[in-house]
């Protein structure tokens, strides 16, 4: 992180996204509780109709020069009411898999 | 010069089928979301190609304008950006890669 740059809060990641998608239920999760490397889910009516790609795109968008700058990493889900509703677990955590390479 | 890096990565994304801008090697991915990526492309067996951008900061920043994503790891298959790790896990978890993946590289 360049010097100078303040490390960001969860708070200030969740009013970024609200900022851009009004309407957005918003979880952020300091997953270390260092402040580098943030999870959020996202879930909003916006999202409908859209590829995954784009969702991204728009939180992505909304966090503009702190995606650059003073966000180290974040998980990002994005999700429809409609889908959240259905998602029995949300989408956390490492899918445990086999490695086996070529 | 940025223009010659987003002529290069177009070329590359082109060139190969299955290919990953990722930070580190698959061998020794330097950073946890290129890791994960890295492990649910494995579960699959076949060929891929990958890019470390740490090896070149053109390429580091070009992929981010390349895709309009920004960051790394960036998937990209037939020439299609795919998504990052987040989005690489879930279309795995969902079943959704391995048509893509089979469609690339017929095994």
């Amino acid at each position: 992180m360049p010097a100078g740059v303040e490390p960001i809060t969860a708070e200030e990641i969740r009013s970024l996204i609200l900022g851009t998608i009004p309407d957005a239920q918003v979880q952020v999760r300091d997953m270390t509780g260092g402040g580098d490397h943030y999870e959020a889910v996202v879930v909003s009516a916006a999202f409908t109709g859209k590829s995954k790609v784009n969702r991204h795109r728009a939180v992505y968008g909304a966090l503009q020069d702190a995606m650059v700058q003073r966000i180290h990493a974040l998980a990002l889900t994005t999700l429809t009411p409609e889908e959240m509703q259905q998602e029995q677990q949300p989408a956390s955590g490492l899918v445990n898999i086999q490695t086996q390479r070529r | 010069m940025a223009n010659d890096a987003l002529a290069l990565i177009d070329e590359q994304v082109k060139k190969y089928k299955i290919l990953l801008y990722m930070k580190g090697t698959p061998d020794f991915p330097m950073c946890g979301f290129s890791a994960a990526t890295i492990q649910v492309l494995d579960s699959y067996r076949v060929e891929y190609a990958s890019v470390n951008v740490l090896d070149n900061p053109e390429i580091r920043e070009g992929v981010k304008r390349y895709s309009n994503w920004p960051t790394v790891p960036q998937l990209y298959i037939n020439g299609e950006f795919v998504g990052g790790c987040d989005i690489v896990r879930e279309m795995h978890t969902k079943g959704e890669l391995e048509p893509l993946i089979r469609a690339a590289v017929p095994s």
